[in-house]
């Protein structure tokens, strides 16, 4: 038997709440960073399962770009997470308090 | 089980056996006795005739030792660092045809673990895992030195990666496709073929080759590229607190990795179980044939790899950069332009 | 077969991406997203996406991933501490509407996913060369300007972690008085690393 295609969507579904509630809830700014690549993997899922479903190459295409624009996300957030810590000494999101009202 | 899913085991056994059962027992003895031998005086020779027992010896010697973790170490990424040693050095022969392909009671199976699409792909990738040994164990040993040796070691890998990758693409520009068989099929004709140029890529690319080579030293951690362990700065830098059996799954893990890399060098450069005009004899002859040659053709970069250890200085931090950003990868984006260009003239 | 191993594998993705998004230490989560992705390739390879499952493990596992682990040694970013003022109510709140929100989204996705029985696997699928025929001839703009978009990382990657060269001065971090969150770490120089 094969795996059904809405299989591999519920995962997705599970993966990208599992990385909502690790963005919302945590206080190091590293583990929200990896939450929100969770979330961007989800999506990738998603889009592959659909590519396959679909008989479509082009999300494959788009995976491809999601994959390349993720990488530089995650260069320049980083980056800024250097910078601040240079900064405040922290990368503690509730010590980064600077704009709040 | 089907034939082919025996035959997938077969091959697979056959890999593992000659790289964990001979290459690493005998790179130890080729080392010791090489570097000897280029440093003027006699290596191990007690152990056995010519010392060839002295691998033994040292297994006997690692088994036995005590396991100690330190008790400020962080247990989980320590002993997770010599485990990940292993991951690349035992997954990236997978891809390498060692042999021409073989009619087995009316199956059609070819000298490859893994066929697939994405042949060279699947290499890179699961060499691109060495660096997490690195960077674990340097973490997890909470150690000045190891930590500095693992920053020092992933910035090395991650920047050879790059020109290494570039390389290949490459060899694969005039092959059109991923898959390592290919490519050796496209090395194994004598100069001229279809009004092309099909020759060994040491020749045909020799710029990117020379890319390549420089760049295995880097990846594989091997003098003049060793900073990481650097023994003279570092202690051992990530390997400063590890000892017995954790030691000797890193320096297996790094023996086998150093093999694995010379075949694929041999396979995408100087053409793997194929001799130029040479079509080697249907059946387990031409099977054992080209198994012998690819293997011989490892031998021999295995013997360059020890020699040049023994040869060159130690490269700095900063020239190790600047060489792998500065030099190479400029170098191997001209040679991919380069063959580009030649492949739509329809030379290669 | 192939849903013992997809299964195994999902199951795998989501025992650690729980540990991604739970463990108090960064590294940990760090290597746990290791394992996510690498199940996540496996996947990948399952859908007839070879390519972008060794793409996934070459350029997210095997360099993002590095370069988190990277920051994290260098910044000594340390187990998150415990919050100075601990309210467990909260948590559970977290926890039910990140169960509904996993649920919805599931339900959603579920109803409207079309025929579930797939075409067997094709080669023409799977084949990397049509892949990047579609890349090079129908998306050539998006990649063109991809291209153009990491090296806009890489310029602004460089500017903004280098170390302030001579004369530049940074600007004073302000007095911090913040009690709910601790003493300050005691390690100078961030900036000298090798």
């Amino acid at each position: 038997m094969s795996v059904p295609i809405s299989w591999y969507l519920v995962l997705a579904a599970l993966l990208f709440a599992i990385g909502t509630v690790g963005a919302l809830t945590r206080r190091n700014g590293i583990t929200i960073f990896l939450s929100i690549e969770l979330m961007l993997n989800s999506v990738n899922l998603l889009i592959v399962a659909y590519a396959r479903l679909l008989g479509d190459q082009g999300g494959q295409v788009i995976v491809f770009f999601v994959l390349a624009v993720a990488a530089a996300e995650a260069a320049i957030g980083l980056a800024l997470y250097i910078a601040v810590y240079r900064l405040r000494r922290t990368i503690d999101i509730n010590r980064l308090t600077l704009l709040r009202w | 089980m089907s034939i082919e899913t025996w035959a997938t085991l077969a091959k697979f056994a056959v890999w593992l056996a000659a790289l964990m059962g001979i290459v690493a027992p005998i790179m130890v003895w080729v080392e010791r006795r090489g570097m000897a031998l280029i440093q003027d005086r006699r290596g191990p020779n007690r152990v056995g005739p010519f010392g060839l027992i002295q691998p033994l010896a040292d297994a006997l010697k690692f088994i036995f030792k005590e396991e100690i973790v330190p008790t400020a170490a962080d247990r989980t990424m320590y002993l997770l660092g010599p485990i990940l040693a292993l991951v690349p050095a035992l997954t990236t022969f997978l891809v390498i045809p060692m042999a021409p392909d073989l009619d087995f009671r009316g199956h059609h199976i070819p000298m490859v673990v893994i066929d697939g699409e994405a042949g060279v792909l699947l290499f890179l990738a699961l060499s691109s895992l060495g660096v997490y040994s690195l960077v674990t164990s340097g973490y997890g040993s909470n150690n000045k030195y190891s930590q500095m040796g693992a920053v020092r070691a992933s910035a090395q890998l991650i920047s050879y990666e790059l020109a290494m990758a570039m390389a290949i693409l490459a060899v694969l520009l005039p092959v059109g496709s991923f898959r390592l068989s290919e490519v050796v099929a496209w090395q194994q004709h004598h100069l001229w073929h279809d009004g092309k140029v099909h020759v060994w890529n040491v020749i045909a690319q020799l710029p990117g080759f020379l890319v390549f080579l420089i760049a295995s030293f880097a990846e594989t951690n091997r003098l003049p590229f060793d900073l990481p362990e650097a023994e003279s700065e570092l202690v051992s830098g990530y390997g400063t607190e590890y000892g017995s059996m954790k030691w000797a799954l890193f320096f297996m893990g790094e023996y086998i990795n150093m093999a694995s890399l010379s075949a694929l060098m041999s396979t995408l450069y100087l053409g793997g179980w194929s001799l130029p005009g040479v079509t080697l004899p249907a059946g387990w002859l031409g099977v054992a044939a080209g198994a012998g040659i690819l293997a011989t053709k490892v031998v021999l970069w295995m013997f360059f790899f020890v020699w040049v250890r023994f040869t060159f200085p130690r490269f700095r931090y900063d020239q190790l950069m600047a060489l792998g950003w500065k030099v190479l990868l400029p170098i191997s984006l001209l040679t991919l332009v380069a063959v580009a260009a030649l492949t739509v003239a329809g030379v290669y | 077969m192939e849903v013992a191993v997809f299964v195994t594998f999902a199951l795998l993705a989501v025992a650690f991406a729980i540990v991604v998004v739970a463990h108090p230490h960064p590294v940990k989560s760090t290597m746990s997203m290791v394992v996510v992705l690498f199940c996540l390739a496996v996947l990948f390879t399952m859908l007839g996406a070879p390519m972008i499952a060794a793409l996934q493990v070459l350029v997210y596992t095997g360099a993002i991933l590095v370069l988190f682990l990277f920051v994290i040694m260098l910044l000594n970013v340390g187990r998150e501490r415990a919050p100075v003022v601990d309210r467990p109510a909260q948590r559970w709140v977290a926890l039910v509407a990140a169960a509904f929100f996993a649920g919805f989204l599931g339900m959603l996705l579920w109803r409207t996913h079309g025929p579930d029985t797939l075409e067997p696997l094709t080669p023409d699928y799977l084949s990397i060369h049509r892949l990047s025929w579609e890349l090079f001839t129908t998306w050539i703009l998006p990649f063109e300007l991809v291209g153009l978009l990491l090296l806009v990382a890489v310029v602004a990657a460089y500017v903004l972690a280098r170390a302030p060269r001579p004369g530049e001065v940074p600007p004073a971090p302000p007095a911090e008085v913040d009690a709910a969150a601790g003493p300050k770490p005691a390690r100078a120089a961030a900036g000298s690393h090798p």
